[in-house]
C-alpha cells in the first residue's frame, strides 16, 4: 500500500526535477535549444579538423551503406559518450548541489541521479534526431533501424545511470573522487573507438615478450561495444551482433543493480556527510 | 485515538566524527582506510509512542538530540538500531531553511517541495496562492529564496508543510524565528491540524508553547529519554531541574551586575500561608521578597522586579518608584515584599528578574537576571490561552423584539 503510494509520489517529484534541470540548461541562454546541439557539433569540428586534417584519417567507409564521412562517423560514436559523460558528471554535481535538500527533507535520494539522467537522455535523443535528419540528406536510409537505435538507447541509459549512482555516493564520502573520475574518463575515452575505428586497434600485439589478442581484449570495454553498436545501426547500416547486444544487456543491467545496491547502502548516510 | 501514529523503538543513532571535514579518497587509499576518529551517540535506545490525532513535545538541553530523533523519523537520518513507523504522510519542517534550494525563487521552491512531499501540480497549483497569503509573501515570491530574512524562510517553509495536507507533521524549534503574528497563526493551524486528527511533533524552548500545545512531551537528556508523559508534568519537572542547573550557573555567570553598593540576597516567592514555594495558582495570593543588604548608605533607592516568560516577554515590571514608595536613604538589610492580592499569571513557567537602581534608573547597584523560576498552575478564573487573566466577564443579552422568520 504504502510503496505504491510511495511510487506514485516518486513519480511526481522524478518529473518535477527532470523537468526543472531541462528548463535551466535550455532557457537559460537566448539560443535555448539549439545551444544544446551546438556543443557536440562544435566537438565534432574540432575532432574532425585534428584527426581529418591534421592526421589525414581515413574516413571508414560504410558497409553496407557506403557512407564516407569522418565527421558523421565521429558523431555516431560521440553522442553516446557525451551522453554518458554528461549524466556521470551531471549526477556528481547534483547530489552535492542539492546537499540542503537532501539535509532537510526526505525523498528516495536516487530520484536526483535518475532525474540527471533522464534530462541527458532528452538531449541524447534531440541530437540523435539531428543526426538522423543530416544522415538521411545524405542518403542513408536509417529510420528502419530506429527502434535498435531507442533500444540502445535505453540500454546505455541502464548503464549510465548504475555508474551514476555509484559514483555519485562515493564523491560524498570522498571529495576528490570527482578529479579520479575526471582522469579515468579522459582515458576511458581514448580508450574507446570514438575518434577512430575498432579497426585500427592491432589484432594481437606482443606485451613483455607475451603475444595478447588485443583486440579481443578491447572489445570488452563496454563503451566500445555501445559504440560499435551505435555505428552498425547510424552509419554502417546494418544491425548489430546479437552477441554484442547480449553483452551490453548484460552489463548494462549488472551495472544497474551494482549501482543501485550500492547507493541504497550509502544513502542513509547522505545527509550527515553531505 | 487509540492507534499510535508514531512509534518509536529502541532507536540510537550514532555520528561519525572525523578529522578533517572532507574526506579525500588519496589519503584514504594511502591510509587503507577512512580515518575514523571519534563515534558520538547522539540518541541511545530512544522509545515511545504518539497517538494518533495528538500533539507531542520534545524538550531538552541544547545537544540532546531532539533535532537527530526529529530527522530519525522524517527518514533523513537513519539510525544505527531500531525502528521508527510513521503512518500517512510526513511533512517536516526542521531548523532553518526548510528544504529549499537557495538559488531558486520562492515559488519554484515552493514547487519543488510540494513534489518533494508528493503533491500532483494541479493540486499545487491550487494551493498556491493560500500557501504564499499564509506566509505573507506575495511580494516576494518570485525572489531567489537566499535573499530572504530568516522570518521569511521560516514562515514559508511552514506554509508548505502544512498546507500540503500531512498526517504527521514535524516541526524544529523554528516557531520563535517568526513574528507574533504568525506564530499566532501558526498555533491556530496546529489546533486545526489536532482537530482534523493529524499528529503533531514539535521541538521548542519555548516551555510555555509546549505547555499549550502539547498532549504528551518527551524530556531527552544526553540522547536518553529521561521521561514520557503528559505535558504539565514533565515540563514541571523540566523547569524545576533546569531550574537548579541556572542557579548554580548564575553564580558565577555574568546574569549579575551592578556597582554592589547595595545587594540583593536572596529572592522568595511566598504563598497565601507566607511558605516559600516555587509553584503557585492563578488567582491566589503571592508575594515576591527581596532579600537586601546596603554595605553603604544609599539615598534614595529603587527596588523593581520584572517577571517575563522563558522566551523573553516581559509580563509585568513594577517598581517601588512607579508605586512612590522610596525611601530618602537606607543602611543595612531587611527586605521588601511585592504582594499580589491576586496572581493573575495564567498557567505557564515565568523568570523573576530583581534589581535595585538610584532613582534615575539608570544606573544599577545590583540586577540580578533570572534569579527566580517559577510555575503557574491552573486556578481560578481558568483561561485557555494567554500569559495574564485580565478580569473579562461575559455577558450574553437576546434581543427581545426580533423575530426568526424562516
Ligand atoms: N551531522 C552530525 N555530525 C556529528 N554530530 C552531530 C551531527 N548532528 C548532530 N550532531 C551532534 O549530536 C548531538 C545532538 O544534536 P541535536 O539533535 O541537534 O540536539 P538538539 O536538537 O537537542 O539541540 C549534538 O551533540 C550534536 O553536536
Ligand atoms: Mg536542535
Amino acid at each position: 500500500m504504502t510503496s505504491l503510494a510511495d511510487y506514485r509520489e516518486s513519480r511526481e517529484l522524478l518529473t518535477h526535477l527532470t523537468l526543472r534541470e531541462l528548463r535551466g540548461k535550455y532557457k537559460r541562454s537566448t539560443l535555448g535549444w539549439a545551444w544544446s546541439l551546438l556543443n557536440p557539433l562544435s566537438t565534432m569540428l574540432i575532432f574532425t579538423i585534428v584527426f581529418r586534417v591534421f592526421f589525414r584519417a581515413e574516413a571508414p567507409e560504410g558497409s553496407p551503406s557506403g557512407l564516407s564521412s569522418f565527421a558523421l562517423f565521429l558523431l555516431c560514436g560521440l553522442l553516446p559518450w557525451n551522453f554518458l559523460t554528461n549524466s556521470v558528471f551531471g549526477s556528481l554535481g547534483t547530489v552535492i548541489g542539492n546537499a540542503s535538500l537532501i539535509r532537510k527533507t526526505y525523498f528516495p535520494r536516487e530520484l536526483l541521479v535518475v532525474s540527471q539522467v533522464a534530462s541527458w537522455i532528452v538531449s541524447f535523443l534531440l541530437e540523435l534526431s539531428l543526426l538522423a535528419v543530416i544522415l538521411l540528406i545524405v542518403g542513408n536510409m536509417v529510420l528502419p533501424l530506429v527502434p535498435v537505435v531507442l533500444a540502445l538507447v535505453v540500454v546505455l541509459a541502464l548503464f549510465a545511470t548504475g555508474l551514476s549512482l555509484a559514483l555519485s555516493v562515493f564523491n560524498v564520502f570522498f571529495r576528490d573522487v570527482q578529479h579520479f573520475v575526471g582522469i579515468f574518463f579522459q582515458a576511458w575515452f581514448y580508450l574507446s573507438p570514438i575518434v577512430y575505428s575498432v579497426d585500427l586497434v592491432p589484432e594481437r600485439h606482443a606485451i613483455f615478450g607475451t603475444d595478447v589478442p588485443l583486440r579481443a581484449i578491447y572489445k570488452w570495454n563496454p563503451m566500445a561495444a555501445f559504440a560499435e553498436a551505435f555505428r552498425d545501426c547510424l552509419y554502417h547500416l546494418r544491425l548489430p551482433s546479437l552477441s554484442t547486444f547480449a553483452y551490453l544487456v548484460t552489463i548494462a543491467v549488472a551495472t544497474f543493480l551494482l549501482g543501485l545496491f550500492i547507493f541504497g547502502r550509502f544513502e542513509g548516510r547522505l545527509a550527515e556527510e553531505l | 485515538m487509540s492507534e499510535p501514529s508514531i512509534v518509536v523503538e529502541g532507536v540510537s543513532k550514532r555520528f561519525r566524527l572525523y578529522h578533517e571535514r572532507n574526506q579525500s579518497l588519496k589519503v584514504a587509499l594511502l591510509r587503507g582506510r577512512r580515518a575514523v576518529v571519534d563515534e558520538f551517540w547522539a540518541l541511545r535506545d530512544v522509545s515511545f509512542e504518539v497517538p494518533q490525532g495528538s500533539s507531542f513535545g520534545l524538550i531538552g538541553e541544547n545537544g540532546s538530540g531532539k533535532s537527530t530523533l526529529l530527522k530519525c523519523m522524517a527518514r533523513i537520518l537513519r539510525p544505527e538500531t531500531g525502528s521508527i513507523s510513521v503512518v500517512g504522510k510526513v511533512s517536516a519542517l526542521l531548523e532553518l531553511g526548510a528544504g529549499f534550494h537557495p538559488e531558486l525563487s520562492g515559488r519554484e521552491n515552493v514547487f519543488l517541495n510540494g513534489a518533494i512531499l508528493g503533491l500532483p501540480q494541479k493540486e499545487l497549483q491550487r494551493k498556491f496562492d493560500e500557501i504564499v497569503a499564509f506566509a505573507g509573501l506575495e511580494q516576494f515570491i518570485d525572489q531567489p529564496v537566499k535573499n530572504y530574512s530568516s522570518g521569511m524562510y521560516v514562515r514559508l517553509g511552514f506554509s508548505v508543510a502544512i498546507n500540503v495536507d500531512p498526517d504527521v507533521l514535524l516541526v524544529d524549534e523554528v516557531l520563535a524565528v517568526g513574528d507574533e503574528v504568525f506564530q499566532r497563526k501558526c498555533n491556530e493551524k496546529f489546533a486545526d491540524l489536532k482537530s482534523r486528527g493529524k499528529t503533531i511533533v514539535l521541538v521548542s524552548h519555548a516551555m510555555t508553547s509546549v505547555h499549550n500545545i502539547c498532549d504528551r512531551v518527551a524530556w531527552l537528556d544526553h540522547g536518553q529519554v529521561k521521561m514520557v508523559d503528559a505535558a504539565r508534568k514533565v515540563v514541571d519537572e523540566y523547569v524545576g531541574a533546569v531550574q537548579v542547573d541556572r542557579t548554580v550557573d548564575g553564580e558565577d555567570g555574568g546574569e549579575r551586575w551592578g556597582s554592589g553598593e547595595a545587594r540583593v540576597e536572596t529572592v522568595e516567592l511566598l504563598d497565601a500561608n507566607g511558605s516559600s514555594v516555587s509553584r503557585i495558582r492563578t488567582g491566589e495570593a503571592a508575594t515576591i521578597r527581596l532579600h537586601y543588604r546596603f554595605h553603604e548608605p544609599v539615598d534614595k533607592p529603587v527596588f523593581a522586579v520584572t517577571i517575563q516568560t522563558l522566551d523573553g516577554t516581559h509580563v509585568s515590571g513594577p517598581t517601588t518608584r512607579d508605586a512612590d514608595q522610596v525611601p530618602d536613604r537606607l543602611l543595612g538589610a531587611g527586605y521588601v515584599d511585592l504582594t499580589f492580592d491576586r496572581m493573575m499569571l495564567l498557567p505557564g513557567t515565568f523568570d523573576i528578574n530583581v534589581s535595585i537602581q538610584d532613582y534615575s534608573c539608570l544606573h544599577p547597584y545590583d540586577f540580578r537576571h533570572k534569579v527566580l523560576r517559577f510555575d503557574v498552575e491552573p486556578g481560578e478564573p481558568h483561561e485557555s490561552f494567554g500569559l495574564v487573566a485580565l478580569g473579562g466577564r461575559w455577558a450574553r443579552t437576546e434581543d427581545t423584539g426580533t423575530e426568526e422568520t424562516t
